[in-house]
């Protein structure tokens, strides 16, 4: 075994034992935003054994680091409970969960259905490929309408959140 | 390989870590006391040897030490025991990426001073800053402290806020070097450039003194807003005075490290001093020049010591020589940080905010669009 394959299985172990931990910790939601964050960076750590390092930088600062900080800025301040939803509420979101939870592993079976052949075919990658000098020119150049729309819509978002949260300071 | 690696990394420990943040917290007491009038820590003494206070960091270690480690009632043992490490480890590692002298070639062996020479070496600090910010959240968390849930939130706000615009206002930099890459952006200040130049360029005139007038081709001469703004918003992220509203000691006491005590209290406040050096050796490389010579570059600092000495003790020399301008650069901004800290008050919570979202965001931005035009002109 190489240093990669056991680094991978260290890793790869990690992110499912922390995944779990995150789904089955229901008391304490601060301890399910940690598992998120171990998870992150152990996928973080699988990318970085796939020389994809571009992406594990992104996926440990925006997914590992921002959004699970955000996260658990919202834990930490509102502190809810499940009893302070209404009990229909809680039957939606049940339901919403088990359509997603059906959904991913309809997606898995699949794709472990597919041929495995298909996937395993090795090519080589050009020089240099996945980093940042290639994704910012691919992103600028041929799919920088689909990037202006992309940043139109987080504007939205925004804007709409903003007059949400205006509203209930008014 | 292996073992070149692990000599770095012995070399960076002992150094960096065990070796400056120590002096540090020295510095920061006599810099307080000449800022104050007074004399300053010069009380530990073993047997009236007092080392101008240098005793003082030993000192320290053995009453954190030998402190007791209290847990409060009602906290989350297992979050509030590792939170000090989640806050120390990201400084650490940090130090993997920085430059402490350039590549050299000693016959067949090649020298580089860095531990990990990655191509997005930047990327890579900003993506463990991302994770330290955790240490002091989880740690304000699980103390069961109102005072210090207040702390915690208010550092996960000023975190989150100052991470998007540090790195905003360093994209400056990348644009005019061309690179994430630590090393090669010290590689690329390693020259000098014409101070009165574009008369050359674009009027056509030629005076002779035109190429005696050089500056360093430094990040802070290409960058200079983008210095003020970096230095503002990483000093920010380490969460010392004036930023220290998660500390806040006259609102919430002592903020997210109330409840900790001993050694874990000691961790937070190592990792505070290890990202000043940090902050102080990522400035020094973005901005002044890294291990570069003002206005001497390797090849001239090689030939011109090779031509008496020979070329393997001139290229020795030369790896001491630039190893002693990094210290020397990271020193001063360790002092210029200081120097901020005893100078400023503490700043409101919204002030904090105001100063990240109204002022720096759309300055950093507009910084780039600048940069973006005038490489545009100057490059065609």
């Amino acid at each position: 075994m190489t240093v990669e394959t056991i680094l991978f299985y260290i890793f790869g172990s990690l992110a499912v034992v922390s995944a779990l931990g995150m789904v089955l910790n229901i008391r304490n939601a601060v301890a399910s935003a940690m598992s998120l964050v171990v998870t992150m960076v152990s996928l973080g750590a699988i990318y970085l054994l796939l020389e994809a390092y571009l992406v594990a930088a992104i996926q440990i600062m925006v997914y590992g680091g921002a959004i699970v900080v955000l996260f658990l800025f919202v834990v930490m301040l509102l502190n809810l409970s499940t009893d302070e939803f209404p009990p229909g509420r809680q039957r939606l979101i049940k339901l919403a969960f088990v359509i997603a939870g059906v959904t991913i592993l309809a997606q898995v079976l699949i794709a472990l259905g597919r041929d495995p052949l298909l996937a395993a075919q090795p090519q080589t990658v050009p020089e240099g490929f996945g980093g940042y000098r290639q994704l910012g020119i691919a992103l600028y150049t041929d799919y920088v309408l689909l990037v202006e729309m992309a940043s139109l819509l987080l504007l939205a978002a925004i804007v709409g959140a903003l007059i949400l949260a205006k509203r209930k300071i008014d | 390989m292996p073992i070149e690696a692990i000599v770095k990394v012995l070399f960076i420990f002992a150094v960096m870590v065990m070796g400056l943040a120590p002096i540090i917290t020295w510095i920061e007491r006599k810099q307080s006391a000449v800022m104050q009038d007074r004399i300053g820590a010069n009380r530990a003494d073993l047997g009236g040897i007092t080392l101008l206070g240098l005793l003082h960091p030993a000192a320290d270690v053995i009453k954190l030490m030998t402190k007791e480690d209290v847990v409060p009632d009602g906290a989350n043992r297992v979050m509030h025991l590792l939170s000090p490490l989640i806050a120390a480890v990201p400084a650490i590692i940090a130090f993997a990426v920085i430059p402490f002298g350039g590549v050299y070639q000693f016959g067949d062996t090649t020298l580089n001073l860095v531990a990990a020479d990655i191509d997005w070496g930047l990327l890579y600090i900003f993506a463990i800053g991302s994770i330290a910010a955790y240490g002091t959240v989880i740690a304000g968390w699980s103390s069961n402290n109102n005072w210090s849930m207040l702390g915690g939130l208010r550092a996960s706000a000023q975190m989150i806020s100052y991470e998007v615009t540090m790195g905003l206002t360093v994209v400056g930099v990348f644009m005019v070097f061309q690179t994430l890459r630590l090393s090669d952006m010290a590689l690329a200040q390693d020259t000098s450039f014409r101070i009165f130049g574009f008369l050359e360029l674009y009027l056509g005139l030629n005076w002779g003194w035109i190429d005696w007038l050089r500056l360093p081709a430094w990040g802070i001469f290409y960058q200079p807003l983008g210095f003020l703004m970096f230095l503002a918003a990483i000093m920010a992220e380490n969460k010392r005075p004036p930023f220290d509203i998660p500390e806040g000691e006259s609102e919430i006491i002592a903020g997210y490290h109330l409840e900790y005590s001993g050694m874990r209290f000691g961790l937070f406040f190592m990792s505070e001093f290890i990202e000043i050096i940090i902050i102080a050796a990522l400035t020094a490389t973005i901005f002044l020049g890294g291990w570069a010579v003002p206005l001497l570059s390797t090849d001239a600092i090689i030939g011109g010591i090779s031509s008496v000495m020979g070329v393997g003790f001139a290229t020795g020399l030369c790896v001491l020589i630039h190893f002693a301008t990094f210290m020397l650069k990271v020193i001063f901004m360790i002092w210029v940080q200081m120097l901020l800290r005893w100078s400023l008050p503490r700043f409101r919570y919204d002030q904090v905010m105001n100063l990240c979202w109204k002022i720096l965001l759309p300055l950093s931005i507009a910084n780039i669009f600048a940069t973006g035009l005038v490489l545009l002109w100057v490059k065609g």
